[in-house]
């Protein structure tokens, strides 16, 4: 008889003991070898994913520890590994896949947004799909063509998913053991320009914040920035020269894009009564966008000034000696704060 | 154990004659022409010829209910009986199937209730059954997508020691996606217990299969990933039965993937709303009529006196009380709670969608008869 999708998840609740990681890459990498130690449903399929470890090293060593029928290389086609990890979800594993760098996800559009997100809605929540699909995003890595692209908007627009992106080692572990366990599909954006961050140090005293909560990561009282993935970093260090200005800043990072947490925002927002968006994403019809819109939507009465995007510019991503010029900058979202008026 | 094979055995292309076992006049093919194989035995040939007469009852009856706008659309399957039922008799119900919009006489003969299966072509719900209960899948509509699911539906079972086997069903059209062909590899490389079944009806809505591909056939395709391939006469009920069970039967015992293309024709038009007349002549429609796949298995059973009229008038009668109960099941008002929108979504429920539901169940309780005055 054909086992079913389990709807009690295997994996661990408990995140808090981890190995303590040193890099993003070693959380990552942590967080599978403990879901796949813990739980015989779970195998990890890609290109390069096998004895290679990834081309980030993120798989590094599975293979060799768990065998290749829970971890191995598949043939180079997109499509082909969302698709069958589809089929292998409906049988009831919990497939965790990688897509090499986002742009390379796009072959496998169709099958997300067509069935990954729609299954469970289609079969009136008896066909759940627990994928992982891990995706190294964004830029600044001087990274040839299609290897920068930060593609959050496309999978945050098509309901069904979850996305879910972490700015640190912390984060990373308890995100992708979260995002592992979950019964429905997860994006897991890992921001390709962190892998190799050694200054995170997960904290394993506190337990971890859950996957669908943004995290207020530095207190402030004049403005809210709204950072997720690889803007964190970029907001705290346009907080630390803003204390020179005598501006107070607050950063978020929000750390699953989709769902949103409106109420830790709403409520920084409500406080400061300012607030900007940060991505590396284009503008037109990015996740600011969205962003911008339901929290003035909510929030409206408590603003003294427009919501402001502090993003890509609106053309595709440069080339790698370019790249320096689009994303944003700590200069530059100062001088896009100094554009409000400021007395009240 | 790993899931490559990595031997390469080579593989032969395809006889270009397709396999038939029972002649379009419905005499058995001579020892001779039927490459080693025995016809099926009398009480399989019965078996076959009572689903695909009732199956075809049950076709027409959903035909005639769309064309009363009873269902917004529905696409036949009248004329490839063959294929659709010679693949699912030879399937075990442990067997999975992946199937396609064009296959809910298949879906039908695997015990799907016509409600639930109907339920899409209705319109109250995008797939009324349980898949697990009836191990077949929700039909696609994105062309070829469902036979990468299927390969890792049965990759899955592979790793999981479970000696099952996945059919799916792929149209000649959908033989030109990009995901026929990672079907086909992922397949191949790892020995997924999958038998392709495709069904070469000979138009893609309108496209006839020359401008879809130069190949001789499309079976031919199945060397080039390392997989046996089989070009089929597909409205020969007993050699399509025959091909994929032995598929079936190679997947579950460990020797993995097949390709089977099974040639027929398309009786109706694509759908209800297609003009057959814009891109092929009734003599063509004609001339496959006379290759009907119900009567070729009728006149062999009846040389064989494996047919008589108690067998007929039982046939008959569950033909009619299954176009009956589809008439009744169309007939009847869907069950429809727009509140049911947004449960389903997500294995939690999201803050905002519940909004977006308190909202729509504000809107209606505001105007009771707003779905009425809409209409």
């Amino acid at each position: 008889m054909a086992k079913t999708t389990s709807q009690d998840s295997q994996a661990t609740k408990s995140t808090t003991q981890a190995v303590k990681p040193v890099t993003m890459a070693a959380a990552l990498n942590s967080a599978m070898r403990d879901a796949l130690t813990e739980d015989p449903t779970v195998v990890i399929f890609g290109e390069d994913v096998g004895p290679l470890g990834g081309v980030f090293r993120i798989t590094d060593g599975l293979t060799r520890d768990f065998g290749e029928e829970r971890v191995w290389d598949s043939p180079l086609a997109e499509s082909g590994i969302i698709g069958t990890a589809i089929g292998m979800a409906m049988y009831g594993l919990r497939p965790i896949v990688e897509m090499q760098f986002d742009a390379f996800s796009y072959p496998a559009f169709e099958q997300i947004v067509s069935h990954v997100a729609k299954m469970r809605n289609r079969t009136r929540g008896r066909v759940s799909l627990p994928i992982v699909i891990r995706i190294p995003t964004s830029g600044g890595i001087g990274g040839v063509e299609h290897h920068s692209d930060s593609s959050e908007a496309y999978w945050t627009h098509t309901p069904g998913l979850t996305v879910v992106t972490p700015s640190n080692p912390t984060d990373a572990y308890s995100m992708l053991r979260e995002a592992i366990a979950s019964d429905d599909p997860v994006i897991f954006l890992e921001p390709k320009s962190h892998y190799w961050m050694k200054e995170g140090v997960a904290d394993q005293s506190r337990p971890a914040l859950p996957m669908n909560k943004a995290a207020v990561v530095r207190e402030g009282t004049d403005v809210t920035l709204l950072s997720y993935g690889p803007t964190v970093a970029v907001a705290l260090k346009t907080a630390k020269l803003a204390e020179e200005e005598d501006l107070s800043v607050e950063v978020i990072d929000l750390r699953s894009l989709s769902p949103f947490d409106d109420e830790t925002v709403g409520a920084s927002v409500r406080k400061t009564s300012r607030a900007a968006v940060i991505h590396e994403a284009a503008q037109f019809g990015g996740y600011g966008a969205e962003v911008a819109a339901r929290v003035t939507e909510r929030e409206f009465y408590h603003l003294a000034a427009p919501i402001l995007r502090i993003t890509g510019a609106d053309i595709p991503f440069p080339a790698p000696l370019l790249e320096k010029y689009y994303l944003p900058t700590p200069e530059r979202i100062l001088n896009a704060l100094s554009t409000w008026e400021w007395e009240v | 154990m790993s899931l490559t094979d990595e031997s390469r055995a080579p593989v032969e292309l395809p006889d270009p004659e397709p396999f038939s076992l029972i002649s379009a006049s419905g005499k058995a093919v001579p020892a001779k022409a039927r490459r080693g194989y025995n016809l099926p035995d009398l009480d399989i040939l019965q078996k076959l010829y009572r689903r695909m007469v009732v199956a075809r009852r049950w076709d027409t009856q959903v035909t005639a209910l769309t064309r009363q706008g009873r269902l917004s659309t529905y696409p036949s399957a009248r004329g490839q009986e063959a294929s659709e039922i010679g693949t699912v008799t030879a399937m075990r119900e442990t067997d999975w199937l992946f199937p396609t919009y064009r296959d809910s006489i298949a879906v039908w003969t695997r015990g799907v209730p016509t409600a639930e299966l109907l339920s899409g072509f209705r319109g109250d719900w995008h797939c009324g059954w349980d898949p697990k209960m009836h191990r077949t899948a929700p039909q696609t509509t994105p062309l070829a997508t469902q036979a990468l699911h299927a390969v890792g539906f049965g990759t899955a079972a592979k790793l999981s020691k479970d000696p099952i086997a996945v059919a799916t069903f792929i149209g000649d059209g959908a033989t030109s996606e990009g995901d026929t062909h990672e079907a086909f590899n992922f397949a191949g490389v790892w020995q997924s217990p999958t038998v392709f079944v495709i069904q070469n009806n000979q138009f893609a809505i309108s496209v006839p299969i020359a401008k879809q591909t130069r190949a001789r056939l499309l079976a031919d395709r199945a060397v080039g990933y390392g997989i046996p391939g089989y070009f089929v006469d597909g409205n020969d009920a007993a050699a399509v039965y025959t091909i994929v069970s032995e598929a079936l039967d190679r997947a579950r015992t460990g020797g993995g993937p097949t390709i089977i293309e099974c040639l027929t024709y398309r009786i109706e038009p694509h759908t209800n709303s297609d003009d057959p007349s814009r891109y092929r002549g009734s003599a063509d429609v004609e001339a496959w009529k006379a290759k009907d796949p119900i009567e070729r298995l009728e006149r062999y059973l009846d040389s064989k006196g494996a047919i008589d009229e108690a067998l007929k008038e039982s046939i008959a009668i569950e033909s009619e009380e299954a176009a009956t109960a589809m008439r009744e099941a169309m007939n009847a008002e869907p069950a429809l709670d727009p509140m049911e929108l947004f449960e389903h979504v997500y294995s939690s429920r999201r803050p905002a969608l519940l909004e977006q539901r308190d909202a729509l169940a504000a809107e209606l309780a505001d105007s009771p008869n707003a779905e009425e005055a809409s209409e």
